[in-house]
């Protein structure tokens, strides 16, 4: 690092509010060449909205912008762009129908007489990839023909250009699972070693401390701090983050296991259920009060079988009995109408209604089991909202804040509001932390153990292992579109469980 | 204030009457005779009643994200089954037979929404595709029943209903009043409302959410087929006739008009019947406009696109966004060395 040329990019006493919301109070933030730098701070801290001022999405209230030492004025992503600034936002909107160059270069495709050249256009995106991101794949195939990871990096590859000074990287790993994380580091090290200025958004404290030269702490919109990754420790971290003393967040045992509990009633049974192309046929028995988690690489079927049960895909074969009932189930209405709930991994597409508020997308689930005219009264859900709102700490706690307007991990918690409002027997949770802040997250956890206390089923699926291991009862371990092993009681360790999903 | 979304349609509605009242202040008289009311404003109101109408319609279909090309086909078809049925009858007046061919024309219209509904929900074709086959065979549809003519009716109590008067205020008045009210009653009292926004919002999110998108869909091209057929009703009777060629022709461009204007998108979603509404008022009272200061024929249409294009752009955000950037960006004179770096 060559702190002495001084920074590249430096933000100083940015105010940015929207309606209602101070997103962000006199904010500074500093970036040096060749540095990987996280901002950290809890869901709704304004990160997000930091990297937006300064990528031109929206316009500051008050407040300067250094680029290499001159005062700029960006005004729309475009212009971030051209002036050095690559970004993948926390939403990333790639086409996974049309081929990994055509998602690289849309837009400014290489055209001659108005006509794509398509070979030029292949062979740029292939040295791109390869020689930046050390990446060998074939550009021609459709994008949603590649993993999750290998996604994100072409969306770097689609925001770096040859002049990029700096990459800004919102989320980047919150649907990676640990060797994809790998891979993205290695990507974002050589980056940086070429002298690039990298900010890096997550929630991962491990990941924090694993890339990043320097940390930036946001709280409410307000600078908190800047300081050496080496010398902050993690508590240290997470008390400025959420703003109090550190209480231990790890207070749950690492490892439930079923041990003390008595299963008897039978919520659900699936009997060699499958789908051709999504998910081989597999038994799995979901036991009253009792969590089952899901583990295994991304891709390697979890979230098809959560849609299976779901009825949000048809099975082809096999029998699926709900409370001993064989049920057809063909459709998320009818799943629900069985008490069962599925909270998709996809928030932005599966999940929330954007133009609707807070509180309508609360009670939409629960609205739609009534139909159109059993109404639930204005009145009720403000009822509804308020509560939810302080159960699970919506930020800001306005029920008539437009969706699309919160932080993305506060999205996430309305969602599950939505559903835990139906008072499902069996909640289908798929990646339910993704996004979510330290605190949260322990929240989240301890809730699902309490819901299942008091009865309800849960199917935990999660890319983070230790989660997984934290929350369930027994683990369903998926390997290749195979339900591989069911794990109970003295299999339930991180190490058993890693070589189950990896084959050993 | 400026965000309530009734704010610009207003404005705009607002700034038109008050061009009328300094180029024509007889724009604004009212005259009683025998009790009723005469006037521009009343006439704006009569005259627009179908429109509104149809638009109301429109509305609905267009926060599923859908739209309906066919509803001026709808009108033609409505107004000639009825009038067909009419001047078949002995007495043109009586009651019952005015009752039955009203009726009978709802029927059709509802059919006709029933038709778009299942091209669209259940067969999963294009709104646009889907209604623009009922857009195109509709036509000819009302030309078969009118027999290629005009077919005129002579009954008074059928003229009642487009030209009659309830107290001192056109009946067309009323039948708009009723028509607004039971949609407002329906989506906002029920639950339609919300999953009609939701499904127009995100119908892949509102699927998972145990909304049944069909019939919500179902049920917007059939209302829309009714608001239709209603206005096919008040306009031929207005003229105690029907024209399977010329009438509700481009109703569909002015409804989805007076739908965008009243600040509902084409990418559905939220909704707003009492914007539509001014909208479809603000298209009427142009209308009147044009015609009163005596724009010369020819270039009507050209003049009416021409505010409507001014309507539009006050409406966007981004238009007035851009203005203010514009403006702004003079206290930036290194925002030009940004762009040169490229
Ligand atoms: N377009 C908007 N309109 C109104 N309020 C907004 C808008 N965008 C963000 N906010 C608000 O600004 C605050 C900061 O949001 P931001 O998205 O920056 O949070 P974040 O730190 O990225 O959180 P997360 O970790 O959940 O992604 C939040 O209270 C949010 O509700
Ligand atoms: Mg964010």
């Amino acid at each position: 690092m060559k702190k002495e040329q001084g920074p590249i990019l430096t933000m100083s006493g940015i105010h940015k509010r929207f309606p209602g919301v101070k997103a962000l109070t006199d904010v500074s933030f500093r970036l040096f060449p060749g540095e990987v730098h996280a901002l950290m701070g809890e869901n709704g801290a304004g990160k997000s909205t930091l990297i937006k001022v300064l990528t031109g999405v929206y316009a500051i209230d008050s407040g300067e912008i250094e680029l290499s030492g001159k005062t700029v004025h960006i005004g729309s992503p475009q212009e971030a762009q051209l002036a050095g600034i690559s970004t993948v936002y926390q939403e990333v909107n790639l086409c996974p129908n049309l081929s990994v160059s055509e998602n690289i270069f849309i837009g400014r495709e290489p055209r001659r007489l108005g006509k794509i050249r398509w070979k030029q256009m292949h062979a740029e995106a292939k040295k791109l990839l390869e020689d930046r991101l050390q990446l060998h794949i074939d550009v021609t195939k459709p994008l949603h023909s590649y993993s999750v990871a290998v996604q994100q990096l072409i969306a770097i590859a689609r925001s770096l250009n040859i002049s990029a000074k700096v990459l800004i990287l919102d989320e980047p790993t919150s649907s990676l699972d640990r060797n994809e994380v790998k891979q993205l580091f290695q990507v974002m090290n050589n980056l940086k070693a070429e002298g690039l200025a990298i900010l890096f958004v997550t929630h991962f404290l491990d990941q924090v401390y694993e890339i990043s030269d320097r940390i930036t702490i946001l709280r409410g919109g307000e600078f908190i701090g800047e300081y050496a990754a080496s010398e902050l420790s993690r508590i240290e971290l997470v008390s400025k983050m959420i703003g109090k003393a550190f209480v231990e967040l790890d207070q749950l045992p690492k490892v439930r296991g079923t041990a003390s509990k008595e299963l008897s009633d039978v919520t659900a049974e699936a009997v060699q259920l499958g789908r051709k192309g999504a998910i081989e046929p597999f038994d799995l028995r979901i036991h009253k009060g009792e969590v089952v988690g899901l583990a295994g690489l991304l891709g390697s079927g979890r979230t098809e079988l959560a849609r299976l049960l779901f009825g949000a895909d048809r099975s082809d074969e096999g029998i699926l009995s709900v409370h001993g009932a064989t049920k057809a189930i063909g459709s998320p209405r009818q799943a629900i109408d069985h008490g069962i709930a599925f909270c998709s991994e996809n928030r932005k597409t599966e999940g929330i209604i954007e133009e609707l508020t807070v509180r309508e997308n609360i009670v939409l689930a629960l609205q739609a089991s009534r139909g159109w005219f059993k109404t639930i009264s204005r009145k009720k859900q403000d009822e509804i909202a308020d509560e939810y709102i302080k159960a699970i700490n919506i930020n800001p706690p306005n029920p008539e804040h437009l969706v699309k307007n919160l932080s993305g991990g506060n999205q996430q918690k309305v969602i599950l509001a939505r559903w835990l409002l139906t008072e499902p027997k069996l909640l289908i949770l798929d990646e339910p932390t993704r996004g979510i802040d330290v605190g949260a997250k322990a929240e989240i956890q301890k809730l699902v153990l309490s819901l299942s206390d008091k009865g309800m089923s849960v199917l935990f699926i999660s890319s983070e292992l230790e989660e997984v291991l934290r929350v369930s009862d027994k683990i369903a371990v998926l390997r290749d579109r195979n339900v591989v092993k069911v794990m109970t009681d003295d299999e339930l360790s991180q190490q058993q469980v890693m070589q189950a999903i990896a084959g050993g | 204030m400026v965000k309530h979304h009734l704010f610009w349609p207003l404005t705009v509605l607002g700034a038109l009457l008050l061009f009328n009242l300094v180029y024509s202040p007889a724009f604004f008289r009212i005259e009683l005779r025998n009790g009723q009311m005469y006037g521009s404003l009343i006439d704006i109101l009569n005259f627009g009643a179908p429109l509104i109408l149809v638009a109301i319609g429109m509305t609905l279909v267009i926060a599923t994200k859908g739209i309906d090309l066919s509803v001026g086909s709808v009108v033609a078809i409505s107004g000639a089954i009825a009038c067909l049925l009419i001047s078949k009858g002995a007495d043109q007046n009586a009651f019952g037979l005015v009752m039955l061919a009203v009726a009978v024309a709802l029927a059709l219209s509802v059919a006709l929404g029933i038709w778009n509904g299942l091209l669209v929900s259940v067969f999963g074709i294009q709104p646009i595709i889907a209604t623009l086959i009922l857009m195109v065979a509709g036509r000819g549809v009302a030309q078969l029943i009118s027999g290629g003519q005009i077919i005129t009716v002579n009954s008074e109590t059928y003229n009642y209903i487009g030209a009659g008067a309830l107290g001192s205020l056109p009946f067309a008045i009323y039948v708009v009043l009723i028509v607004l009210l039971v949609a407002s009653l329906l989506t906002r009292r029920t639950a339609l409302g919300m999953f009609i926004e939701s499904v127009g919002g995100n119908p892949t999110a509102s699927r998972l959410a145990g909304i049944r998108s069909r019939a919500v869909m179902f049920a917007v091209y059939i209302f829309c087929g009714l608001c239709a057929g209603v206005a096919g009703l008040l306009l031929s009777s207005n003229v105690s006739s029907a024209d399977g060629n010329n009438a509700g022709l481009w109703y569909e461009l002015d409804a989805i008009l007076a739908v965008v204007i009243g600040g509902t998108s084409l990418n559905g979603g939220r909704f707003y019947l009492m914007g539509t509404v001014i909208g479809a008022l603000i298209i009427q009272t142009l209308t009147t406009t044009i015609y009163i200061i005596g724009v010369r024929p020819e270039i009507t249409l050209v003049v009416k696109a021409f505010v409507v294009l001014i309507v539009c752009l006050v409406q966007s955000e981004a238009f007035r966004k851009t203005l203010v950037q514009r403006f702004k960006m003079r206290k930036y004179p290194l925002e030009q060395e940004v762009k040169r770096h490229a």
